[in-house]
């Protein structure tokens, strides 16, 4: 038994993305059909080619309903996929596995979610009955855990640290203003997110990801019908998940600064893919930075900071858009938003742009000659979380 | 032999100091500081803080029947009782009864304890207010002890039950409608006098009960929220004051249906052997309690001694009192309120929600919190033994200060916490301020109410830190 992957075997042929944002103005209905029309759009095909639907929502809706009736999908299966944060990569995972079986020939994923309807800010978790013992923190609260773990084990000053991931919330935001599609498109400094008020341990709320409404889509088919729709495909290398069983909250061996599912997942990844040495082989990644601690720890867990190092790398630019593996070039949850069931598509969507040289002129990342590209989702909290990394490349085989 | 196996009291951590009031009003208030229960907590959790302080110094002695008096039940209806009992982890034979209602209650418990048969764990709990500025504000405190009684068949009697004498009378002295958020009483001399007969009734009574003269009373205690009545009519019982206990008013306050069994407690801490304790409360008449202290009293180790719970402490501003009293309504954080807790749910688990108990992998040793029935480490399954973390202090691995999440007073303080021994989850923090909390910070398992939602108390545990006088403190 053994993970092998479906390399070459699925290629994606089209995306779409709606602007995240605060949709006052639109449903959830409405962000599905504009992210699903935007994806047959750059896919050149219509509804009636689609064989299959996947949709992917947190919690803004339930079942295969919320997809097939807005876009009136007829006589088709359509089936709702939710794997927290993660599930918009979740849904595109399910889609292209249909393809490999040789099940259907063309498939869709879309991902959504309809979150400032709620009343409040932030995101909040669907009651689900329990004995009332479950720890009641913030996402925020969790993820601050980071800091103070990592500070300890590393020797790294608190305050130095801190400031470190700033810089993590300023090089996205610097990306994000290149980003027409992004919630926030203004940029800001590690200096003046230091000096805001902390919310949870010392981050600001400038440490945590944009809240936003919004829908993303791709479109796939096998890899030998791809040019008949694409005169550029991507090529699925690598798709992995990695559920954790909760050992954070529970082992003592666990010490908050590594987010073992996140390793596993590349690990698995890199595997499928064919990568030994994801530093000089991934063009651009996307990355899941919920909260900026998230991001630092990241760069490890992925293999693109050495153990410890990560703090050092951000403060050196290596992760910038003309750093040595540009990460987040769209603004990442921080800048960008996150609309849980869309990001993982989000992320996808600016591998796409990035692999085709498609990306606006001011945030296009170097030519290295590199052809992969990596998205990095995740859902849960340090310790206890599901993981996806995906790999994609412009070249089969 | 039948009286008093054991003793332990507790008090809250907090202390509002009765100026802030007399500050903010302009009158109320006084001199001196009162105790108050966090937001965390009601008469149940303390009931259990109080339980596990008199039953940690017997281990291995468990009550037939667990008995719990309160002026200020956090239930009507359904009995508080059963909470304190699974907290204990008390077995199914032990039966759990509320005595509450009356402040009366809480002596009058004690007494019937000790006049009836087996091993009784006897639990009294008030939290004292009224209306900002009053006087039951200032002058009331929250508290609660418990009394375990039994026959020295079972485990040596600290105390020996003498007799007891009891007159009761119907009066309209103080009274308060269930779930009003103030007591009323009459003009205070009509107490004062209707009092005066009833204390000497009762006190007779019980010397005469207890085969003894007043002049071998040693310590004497006198209690009741009158008071007036309390200080004027023991001058005429013919005490000395230097037998006369503290009432602890000046820095706890007085605790209601608590308070008897709190100075009992405390007077227990200290005694000598052979000593004779007389205890009187005036509560719609009098009941009166007279104890002889035993040899046994010198193997007596109380678990948090009184002195050292009145020594310790920390301030809570008038503002926070008012607002954990709900006398003020301060602004939540925006966000949705918890949702409550499944009776369903929250039954099949009541050995952990209640008791703390963990489950420990028998092939790894793995401690699982909460219990799980597939090992972490191995992945044994369904072979498991539950291990009670109630009683084992931890360390404070991390921690946060999370100013966004839904609190009943926020912020929530919030730790990874591993436990000696194995075992780790992650907990809220109490009875602490934020800017005190540290890696390595000792803490220990305390019972409490994490929030309301429905009407219903949800109850859990979290850790506070471990007090520099408590074992495993460590340096």
């Amino acid at each position: 038994m053994a993970s092998h992957g479906i390399k070459d075997q699925v290629a994606i042929i089209g995306v779409g993305c709606t602007p995240f944002a605060e949709h006052w103005d639109k449903s959830l209905d409405d962000l599905i059909i504009d992210a699903a029309h935007a994806t047959y759009a750059s896919a050149g095909v219509a509804q009636t080619d689609v064989d299959a639907f996947w949709f992917g929502t947190s919690q803004s809706a339930a079942s295969g309903l919320a997809m097939a009736g807005p876009l009136k999908i007829q006589g088709k299966p359509v089936t709702r996929v939710e794997n927290y944060c993660a599930t918009g990569s979740e849904a595109m995972r399910q889609a292209a596995y249909a393809v490999a079986s040789g099940a259907y020939d063309v498939v869709m994923a879309v991902g959504a979610e309809k979150v400032k309807d709620g009343g409040y800010q932030g995101l909040n978790a669907f009651p689900i009955p329990t004995d009332g013992t479950q720890r009641t923190l913030t996402a925020a609260g969790m993820f601050s855990l980071i800091l103070p773990a990592y500070s300890s084990k590393y020797g790294v000053d608190e305050d130095q640290l801190r400031y470190v991931v700033a810089r993590i919330a300023e090089k996205n935001h610097f990306n994000g203003a290149r980003n027409p599609l992004a919630q926030f498109r203004r940029e800001t400094s590690a200096e003046k997110i230091c000096q805001m008020a902390a919310v949870a341990g010392k981050l600001s709320v400038f440490d945590c990801a944009g809240v936003a409404d919004g829908a993303a889509g791709v479109i796939l088919c096998r890899a030998e019908d791809a040019h008949r729709y694409c005169d550029n495909p991507l090529y699925i290398k690598a798709l992995s998940m990695v559920a954790g069983t909760g050992a954070g909250s529970l082992d003592p061996d666990y010490d908050y600064t590594t987010l073992d599912e996140c390793r596993w997942a590349a690990d698995d990844a890199y595997a499928q893919a064919g990568v030994a040495d994801p530093r000089s082989e991934i063009a651009v990644a996307e990355v899941h930075d919920c909260f900026t601690p998230t991001e630092l720890l990241l760069m490890e867990d992925l293999g693109f900071s050495e153990r410890g190092r990560a703090w050092q790398d951000e403060l050196d630019g290596a992760f910038a858009l003309d750093g040595r593996l540009p990460v987040n070039t769209d603004g990442g949850l921080k800048s960008f938003g996150h609309p849980v069931g869309a990001s993982g598509l989000r992320m996808l969507y600016e591998v796409w742009l990035q692999l085709r040289g498609e990306a606006p002129d001011d945030r296009s990342i170097p030519v290295t000659g590199r052809t992969l590209g990596l998205t990095h989702n995740l859902g849960g909290y340090p310790g206890e979380m599901v993981s996806f990394v995906g790999i994609y490349g412009t070249e089969p085989g | 032999m039948r009286g008093i196996i054991a003793s332990g009291a507790y008090i809250p951590h907090r202390r509002l100091d009765r100026r802030e009031i007399t500050e903010m009003f302009g009158k109320g208030g006084g001199a001196g500081t009162r105790s108050v229960a966090s937001f965390d907590e009601d008469t149940t959790t303390i009931g259990v803080d109080a339980a596990r302080n008199a039953l940690g110094g017997t281990p291995g002695i468990a009550p037939d029947s667990l008995w719990f008096a309160t002026a200020r039940p956090a239930y009507l209806d359904k009995t508080n009782a059963t909470a304190i009992h699974a907290a204990l982890r008390l077995a199914p034979s032990v039966g759990a009864l509320d005595m509450g209602g009356a402040i009366r209650s809480g002596i009058g418990t004690l007494r019937t304890a000790l006049g009836g048969v087996g091993t009784t764990l006897v639990v009294a709990a008030d939290m004292r207010d009224g209306l900002p500025t009053s006087s039951d504000e200032a002058a009331g405190g929250d508290a609660a002890a418990a009394m375990l009684v039994g026959d020295d068949t079972t485990a040596p009697v600290i105390a020996e039950h003498l007799g007891s004498g009891v007159a009761t009378d119907e009066m309209l002295e103080r009274w308060r409608i269930p779930g009003g958020s103030r007591s009323r009483t009459w003009e205070e001399r009509f107490g004062e006098v209707a009092y005066a007969p009833l204390m000497k009734q009762a006190f007779a009574a019980a010397l005469d009960d207890a085969d003894i003269t007043p002049e071998s009373v040693d310590h004497m205690i006198v209690t009741g929220l009158h008071g007036r009545a309390v200080k004027r009519n023991t001058r005429g019982l013919g005490i000395p004051g230097e037998k006369m206990v503290d009432d602890l008013t000046s820095k706890v306050g007085n605790t209601g249906t608590a308070h008897p069994a709190l100075l009992l407690s405390s007077v227990l801490d200290t005694a000598m052997p052979n000593e004779t304790i007389a205890l009187m409360m005036l509560a719609d008449g009098v009941e009166a309690i007279v104890l002889r202290v035993t040899d046994a009293i010198v193997d007596h180790r109380p678990a948090a001694p009184v002195d050292e719970q009145v020594a310790a402490g920390a301030p809570v501003g008038y503002g926070k009192f008012l607002s954990w009293r709900g006398m003020t309504e301060v602004e939540p954080p925006n966000r949705p309120a918890p949702n409550r807790p499944s009776a369903a749910f929250a039954h099949r688990r009541n050995d952990w929600k209640f008791g703390f108990v963990a489950s420990r992998d028998r092939s790894s040793g793995m401690i699982h919190m909460p219990p799980a029935r597939v090992s972490q480490k191995g992945g044994a399954v369904d072979d498991m033994e539950p291990v009670s973390m109630a009683d084992t202090p931890g360390t404070v691995v991390s921690f946060t200060i999370d100013k966004l999440v839904h609190s009943p007073s926020p912020p929530v303080v919030f730790a990874v916490v591993d436990f000696d021994g194995g075992g780790r989850a992650p907990l809220e923090l109490t009875d602490v301020d934020p800017g005190d909390v540290s890696i390595g910070m000792r803490v220990m398992p305390t019972f409490r109410r994490m929030f309301t939602s429905d009407e219903i108390h949800n109850y859990f545990w979290k850790v506070r830190p471990l007090r520099s006088t408590e074992p495993g403190s460590g340096s």
